[in-house]
């Protein structure tokens, strides 16, 4: 399959590493508004964005007449592309364990989450444990290898998890994916959950001032030995240090309250809340805490923290002062965050630019890549999307989809590329009958 | 001379089970593989050693002469990954409990366990308990001569394996072992430590995997390992320093799981999907050891041999080539990518051999002499040529262990391991006459019924 992907790439390969325009189309920028124009893009940048633009040379033309652009849409909360279990579940605190080690480029997810306009995505581990693994951001850059799917200088996070998930384990009769062999695991309660986060950053303070303590007889010409690198305690201290962002999972006004008050016990920030389903209740005191969050659009009542959820919580929380970002957790409604957003618009009554910043400039603020991605903005990334008519519906479909100014999306030959795909597929399945003739009689037995 | 050698070659007969301590092959043909064929020479053996090889080499007195007449010598083959020698790990028994497949398991109650591990009762709870850890473990000893696995992997020709104690995430140390009929396991033992090996899971997938052990997800197990090797660099500090001046400091903690790490040379990282390839090269790169990847089931795609040839390490290609289904669901829909590895899985020895990246072909749990024959001659009718499969069999699999000195062609000075054929090796009506395993004759075991013994991995290295 992946053959196929490289020849229609390779059909594709005149809009590599060229100028490229983007003419005619109805351009959403985000931060500056909505104008009928062109993008220009040089070198993977966006350099020029206007009704009227400079035309390079040796540009190629893409004319989007009639249609939409959008800047590239990242996804705030993903577990695609992940190898193995998204979950290390057998430990109440599994900050040793990376996405980026088990991150797989070959996942399917990715070109789907692509087709759906998706080009950014944190990839996080899942809510198995109080403190979860280290996430990481990648670019849907489908085709290339791990490594340079990760995006170039975002800061990498870590997973928290409060409530239901986390203490799952902990009930002897088991939950979900909990085994009749397997022990319960601390923590069984809420307190529990923030019993093990504290224990944690006690031991974190104590590794940090162990390391701090050697970092500073180094630093007046000593030659101490060092201490014990302990990959559970570097990302916390990473954390402590504000060199890792904290994304928690969560659903309750008291969890999330807890959660404020003991990061900010230990002097650390919570850079997003996920999910976040009863954050409209404590809207004031996330904005206080200048802690984004991120949330499903209309996704509710899957379990018993998850029902008191309303559809505008997205929108009250915006009012109050939340940096808000709509997210999927899903590979499925991954591929149509557009028309999460549009929710935003129906409920709350938020305007299309407030609602489109929540798939793109808001979870880039959240993931401190702004500066990169998440607008139309001349100097930015050229992760662009172009929709066939009004990207806020369900009706919208992606036609393409740059990132750094390469197309990995292109409708048009991915319809067309189907029938050959079907084909030689279908030429396998042939060969391999052929070499296994049916034993003799050729019927299976009966019974 | 020559009207001598049938009436040598009667009286020799009656002494083939006594092994005389010289012996020699006339008239034969001789695939050394370290240089041409010799198309009619002679091979002389004292001692269990290659003594002579060459055209016109005298056969010394007394020696029992071999008419090579119509045969083909060549050097012994070398399983180089295996668990043959070491009875529990033999894949029916492992597979046993385990959905009938899968060579080990991380769970250490249901491991056959070596000797030396006690079975945990709680689960580990991170990577100072060690879980699945019996790095210090070497094949050596656990090899049991009795394994009946050793005749009938020599029967098809394999006079040499390289057996790991492939049970857990660090097994411990694979070994070199000459397959001879030995009454204690040191007489086969060649090289006793050539490399640690390493097996990883998945995990369940999804999202499963709430309350058992650490490790349980793949990211579990990388942390791990890296753990290991993070706590390995500092331990050897600390020795080293209380080593200089015990007084005044705290001794270090003896630790035998960081001792077995140590003490290994090499690792042995799985590596099927491409995907899993890149991972493992920049994790041993990071990990600041020298490696050798073993698996390959996507070794065939384009992407492979690039990635490999840039990084330059050694692969061990299963031949435990990906089949199709056994009765199949007419409804499911296959991917294309399991479609390509049956059909083009074994394809890779020879993609492999014209990138230029150093390969050896390993069993894959598979014991039986016809279906090593059938695995090797697949790789063949996918483009590999004959002598190339050979080398992979016997002088690469022995410069990838640093044994081609003693061992992997037909030089003089090497162990006396050589397999006599009739008829070119991997050919379907070649027979093979006798095997040498350090001089020592073996006549190849009457077939044995079909259908008994195989168990290989789905996986290779992914406990299942």
């Amino acid at each position: 399959m992946k053959k196929f992907w490289i020849v229609a790439l390779a059909a594709l390969a005149p809009l590599y590493a060229e100028n490229i325009v983007i003419q005619n189309a109805t351009i959403m920028t985000v931060t500056k508004g909505t104008l009928q124009g062109s993008v220009v893009i040089k070198d993977g940048k966006i350099t020029e964005v206007g009704e009227k633009v400079m035309m390079p040379q040796n540009a190629t033309v893409i004319d989007a007449g009639g249609q939409y652009v959008i800047p590239g849409i990242i996804d705030c909360h993903s577990h695609i592309a992940v190898d193995g279990n998204v979950n290390e579940g057998s430990v109440s605190v599994s900050s040793m364990v990376d996405i980026k080690d088990v991150i797989n480029p070959e996942d399917i997810s990715i070109y789907r989450a692509l087709a759906g306009g998706v080009t950014t995505a944190n990839i996080l581990h899942g809510s198995a444990n109080p403190i979860g693994g280290q996430t990481i951001v990648l670019k849907m850059r489908w085709g290339r290898d791990a490594q340079s799917m990760i995006f170039e200088g975002a800061m990498p996070g870590i997973k928290f998890a409060l409530g239901e998930n986390p203490k799952r384990p902990g009930n002897p009769q088991g939950g979900r994916g909990a085994t009749q062999t397997a022990p319960a695991r601390y923590p069984a309660t809420r307190m529990g959950v923030e019993d093990t986060i504290r224990e944690a950053f006690n031991e974190a303070k104590a590794y940090k001032a162990q390391w701090d303590e050697y970092d500073a007889k180094v630093a007046h010409g000593e030659h101490p030995l060092p201490p014990r690198k302990d990959l559970k305690l570097e990302p916390l201290k990473e954390v402590l240090e504000g060199k890792r962002y904290v994304h928690a999972h969560c659903y309750r006004e008291d969890e999330i309250l807890m959660l404020l008050r003991v990061a900010d016990d230990y002097g650390f920030k919570i850079r997003t809340l996920q999910h976040v389903l009863e954050g409209y209740k404590v809207a004031k005191e996330i904005a206080a805490a200048g802690t984004g969050a991120s949330t499903f659009s209309d996704w509710w009542a899957f379990k018993i923290e998850a029902y008191d959820a309303i559809p505008f919580n997205a929108a009250i929380m915006q009012k109050k002062g939340v940096v808000v970002s709509l997210n999927s957790d899903d590979a499925e409604l991954m591929r149509h965050l557009n028309t999460e957003a549009g929710k935003a618009m129906k409920y709350g009554g938020l305007s299309e630019t407030d609602a489109l910043a929540m798939v793109t400039i808001n979870p880039a603020k959240q993931l401190g890549i702004e500066s990169r991605v998440g607008s139309i903005e001349a100097g930015k990334d050229a992760d662009l999307v172009i929709y066939d008519r009004y990207p806020l519906s369900d009706f919208a479909k992606v036609q393409k989809v740059l990132i750094d100014g390469r197309l990995y999306f292109d409708r048009d030959s991915d319809v067309s590329g189907r029938p050959a795909k079907a084909l030689e597929k279908q030429k396998l399945i042939d060969k391999e009958k052929q070499s296994q003739p049916r034993p003799a009689g050729g019927r299976r037995p009966v019974g | 001379m020559g009207k001598l050698v049938p009436a040598l070659l009667l009286v020799c007969v009656g002494a083939i089970a006594e092994n005389p301590r010289t012996l020699a092959i006339r008239n034969a043909k001789i695939v050394t593989v370290s240089g041409p064929v010799i198309n009619k020479g002679t091979v002389v053996v004292r001692n269990g050693l290659i003594e002579a090889v060459g055209e016109n080499v005298a056969v010394p007195a007394g020696a029992w002469t071999i008419d090579g007449e119509g045969m083909t010598v060549y050097p012994g083959l070398i399983d180089s990954m295996s668990t043959v020698g070491i009875p529990s790990l033999s894949a029916p028994a492992a597979g046993a409990g385990r959905g009938g497949r899968g060579q080990t398991a991380a769970a250490p109650a249901t491991t056959p366990a070596p000797a030396t591990t006690a079975a945990p009762v709680t689960p580990a709870k991170g990577p100072e308990d060690r879980p699945a850890n019996t790095s210090w473990v070497l094949a050596a000893d656990e090899i049991e001569p009795s394994d009946r696995r050793i005749e009938s992997v020599r029967s098809a020709g394999f006079t040499t394996t390289v057996t790991f104690p492939a049970h857990g995430i660090f097994g411990g140390q694979g070994s070199v072992i000459d397959l001879v009929a030995a009454e204690r396991a040191g007489a086969m033992v060649v090289v006793p430590a050539v490399g640690q090996y390493l097996a990883v899971s998945r995990g369940g997938g999804g999202f499963g995997g709430f309350g058992a052990g650490f490790p349980n997800a793949l990211m579990g197990y990388i942390a791990y390992i890296r753990q290991i090797y993070l706590d390995a660099e500092h331990y050897k500090l600390l020795k080293e320093a209380y080593a200089r001046d015990p007084r005044g400091m705290e001794r270090p903690q003896y630790d035998r799981a960081l001792e077995g790490v140590l003490g290994s040379k090499r690792i042995l990282l799985p590596a099927n999907r491409v995907v899993e390839m890149d991972r493992m090269l920049r994790f041993a790169a990071e990990l600041k050891q020298p490696v050798i990847l073993y698996g390959m089931r996507e070794a065939y795609r384009p992407e492979a041999a690039p990635l490999l040839k840039k990084y330059g390490s050694p692969v061990l290609v299963s031949m435990h080539w990906s089949e199709p289904p056994r009765d199949p669901d007419p409804e499911a829909d296959r991917t294309m990518r399991s479609l390509e590895n049956i059909d083009l899985g074994p394809s890779a020895p020879a993609l492999l051999q014209k990138a230029g990246v150093p390969f050896a072909l390993y069993s894959d749990g598979m014991d039986q002499p016809r279906d090593l024959q059938r695995a090797v001659k697949k790789a063949i009718d996918a483009g590999l040529a004959r002598q190339d499969a050979i080398r992979a069999l016997t002088l690469t699999p022995a410069e990838i262990y640093g044994v081609a000195d003693r061992m992997g062609s037909i030089e003089a000075g090497k162990i006396a391991n050589l397999v006599v054929t009739k008829g070119d090796l991997f050919d379907d009506h070649t027979q093979i006459e006798m095997i040498f395993v350090d001089g020592k004759q073996y006549k190849p075991a009457a077939e044995p019924p079909a259908g008994g013994g195989r168990g290989a991995t789905e996986e290779p290295g992914v406990n299942q």
